[in-house]
């Protein structure tokens, strides 16, 4: 936790206003509010420049604990309120807070939750699954719901429209011309020009948050490495810190060493693949299949060292299911040493390639202020100079033993966030070697201990799209009673909206690949 | 230009050599091929991919089907962008409420004859999200399903002896 005190001081000034009761949790510091200052919280805390980065709700009993995560220099504010369920709402802080628009509307749909002077309250993650006035995360909502034969598609979303001369519009998806993940984009343009984009994403929306409900730790903890397949270390890391905190667990030496290792591995992975992506959108298919086959190698040895491609499952609360040998150690450090001979080699015939050049510098552009005034995170936060990684600013074990070094850009535009992705590979590499030669022996999975009822636990990681924050409380017997992960797409997403303007609808994949929004980490 | 040649050069060919799976591999990694498959399609299947809920990591490996290592273009099969230029639909993800209509359009667009392939074990029986308010489970509780390949995600290896098993008992 970061040494400085703008907490004390804006505790100060707010109690000017508001009554503030504190409570202290292990990542943060636990603020009560009553619910009519919710949003008057919200203005002041923008002034102080605290970014808000994730909203949730839970019930309990017949009252709803609502939740707002906000974070400055590293430390962490978790505020709460709690609201009576015959009259469940209170005032929006999306007004003050762009960034808490699509999460208030989530809950809205979820719970039924009313945020007064929304400033867009139509309904996100609800299509047609269910109906209007039932909600979900209600725990008398059953878990198998009440479904018809076949859903019906969501064909009466009121989409913004344009008019006007040579305007019109092109709807594309949910199911895309690609091997990706299915969502709505609805385009206006004029000739070949992107006058407005409009997200509707939902599609993927599995219900995860409540099938965990009951859940144990193990199985939570698989179901976690799921929300989103290419981060499943980042969320399963996330929840199983949340867990261990609510357990008062702690994860031996050894085991916080791998996890990082995974965390790293996967990272670097991730990172190539979407290099070679971006590169392939803009028909340079040199790069990626350049990068396509050190993508493969990289998890080639993955299945090797750990078993398992994508490392699902590595990671279990209280440790890690999976050890290093002495000869994976040098196995892996061998690669990497091959691994910067190749991308520096590769690196270097992009970066001299004047027709990359050509599409990737100046398009896309995302300014600092709308990156700020969105909370946009990792890669797309830190190519428009949002200087924020969890690794530096709230380092967690095994970071809190190394010295993180933070990519940062500020062109905003694609190049940006493909140069981003490329230094945090050379710095995650050397941050494996740097864990390898730390490793230590000992225990690689702590003893759990059954968490007392209605403890809690909040997990903030830096996952390869940027900070993944996780909530969960316990129920009786082990069992969970809620678990909301809060991947980074659902900030990253709104930014794609404004960085396409006035781009033109050709340049919207290579747009929509330098962003790489989970899709099923959104809808959830 | 002269880097991006020499580097092309050094590379070489990585493309590994691939032999059509016999019925007992296919058995062993758990894959099943319900139905004889129509003789028009032996020798080249065009796929269009459904992602129906999914959690990403089929589409993973998926793309590394494309890779230098798999090629699986060279055995005639290629991802197309449409469901009417489509043989075979390649259905990920337990299918999601949200995607059972879109699911069912993409089917019905698809021309007939055709097949329909569910891969990783969300697609085949549900896997870790199930039947629930939000989620249909198993593709075969949507449309009807002709080869299944577990696993969570399959490995790029067993989507291609599942791919390419369909073709061989086709011939």
């Amino acid at each position: 936790m970061s040494s400085s005190t703008w907490s004390a001081d804006f505790l100060t000034r707010l109690s000017m206003d508001i009554t503030v009761a504190e409570i202290g949790l292990p990542t943060a510091n636990l603020w009560h509010i009553e619910s009519r200052a919710w949003q008057r919280f919200a203005e002041l805390a923008v002034q102080q420049n605290l970014r808000w980065a994730a909203g949730w709700a839970e019930q309990v009993d017949n009252r709803f604990l609502i939740n707002a995560c906000f974070e400055k220099q590293g430390e962490y504010i978790l505020l709460r309120t709690v609201i009576d369920d015959s009259n469940p709402e209170l005032p929006s802080q999306a007004t003050v807070y762009p960034a808490a628009n699509r999460s208030e509307r989530h809950t809205q749909d979820m719970f039924g939750i009313k945020f007064i002077g929304h400033p867009d309250n139509r309904r996100w993650t609800r299509h047609q699954a269910w109906i209007e006035n039932h909600y979900p995360l209600r725990k008398d909502f059953p878990v198998h719901g009440t479904p018809v034969g076949i859903t019906p598609p969501d064909m009466h979303y009121p989409f913004i429209k344009s008019h006007g001369a040579g305007t019109y519009e092109i709807p594309v998806g949910p199911v895309h011309a690609g091997i990706i993940e299915p969502g709505h984009f609805r385009f206006q343009a004029v000739g070949e020009l992107i006058l407005n984009l409009e997200e509707r994403l939902g599609y993927v929306h599995k219900g995860i948050e409540k099938i965990t409900e009951g859940r144990e730790p193990d199985s939570l903890a698989k179901l976690a490495g799921r929300v989103s397949g290419d981060t499943t270390v980042g969320h399963c890391w996330a929840a199983c810190m949340a867990m261990e905190q609510a357990a008062g667990v702690v994860i031996p030496p050894r085991a916080a060493l791998i996890r990082g290792i995974l965390a790293e591995r996967e990272r670097i992975a991730n990172h190539m693949g979407d290099i070679g992506a971006i590169c392939n959108d803009v028909a340079f298919v040199f790069a990626q299949m350049q990068f396509t086959r050190l993508r493969e190698l990289w998890l080639r040895t993955n299945a090797t060292v750990f078993g398992h491609r994508l490392l699902m499952d590595r990671i279990v609360p209280g440790g890690v299911a999976c050890d290093l040998s002495d000869e994976s150690c040098t196995l892996i450090k061998k690669e990497i040493v091959v691994l910067r001979k190749e991308l520096t080699e590769v690196i270097l015939a992009l970066d001299l390639n004047s027709s990359l050049e050509d599409r990737l510098y100046t398009a896309g552009f995302l300014s600092e202020q709308v990156a700020a005034a969105f909370g946009t995170l990792g890669y797309v936060g830190r190519a428009s100079g949002q200087d924020m990684d969890v690794r530096r600013d709230a380092p967690y074990a095994p970071y809190d033993q190394v010295t993180v070094k933070v990519a940062l850009e500020n062109q905003g535009d694609i190049a940006s966030r493909l140069w981003v992705r490329y230094k945090e590979i050379r710095t995650a590499l050397r941050l494996i070697e740097d864990f390898i030669d730390r490793l230590v022996a000992g225990e690689l999975r702590a003893e759990w201990k059954t968490p007392s009822t209605g403890s809690e636990g909040l997990g903030i990681v830096e996952g390869w799209r940027g900070e993944i924050i996780c909530h969960i409380r316990f129920d009786t017997d082990n069992k969970i009673a809620r678990f909301y992960p809060r991947d980074p797409s659902q900030l990253n997403w709104p930014a794609l909206e404004k960085l396409v303007l006035n781009n033109i609808v050709p340049d919207f994949p290579v747009c929509n690949k330098s962003l790489n929004g989970s899709y099923s980490g959104n809808d959830l | 230009m002269l880097r991006i040649f020499k580097k092309i050069l050094t590379t070489g060919v990585v493309t590994e050599r691939f032999k059509t799976p016999e019925d007992e591999e296919l058995e062993q990694l758990g894959i099943e091929i319900k139905r004889h498959v129509d003789k028009k399609f032996s020798g080249s299947i065009a796929i269009r991919q459904v992602d129906a809920g999914s959690c990403n990591g089929c589409e993973l490996e998926i793309h590394a089907l494309n890779n230098p290592f798999y090629d699986i273009e060279r055995f005639g099969v290629h991802f197309v962008a449409s469901p009417r230029h489509a043989d075979v639909l390649l259905v990920t993800g337990p299918v999601s409420r949200h995607m059972q209509t879109a699911l069912l359009r993409t089917y019905e667009a698809t021309p007939n004859p055709k097949w329909v392939v569910a891969a990783g074990d969300c697609a085949t029986c549900g896997g870790e999200f199930g039947v629930s308010y939000a989620s249909c489970g198993a593709v075969s509780n949507v449309i009807p399903v002709d080869v299944s390949i577990p696993g969570c995600p399959p490995t790029p290896l067993a989507l291609m002896k599942g791919l390419l098993g369909l073709m061989s008992i086709s011939a």
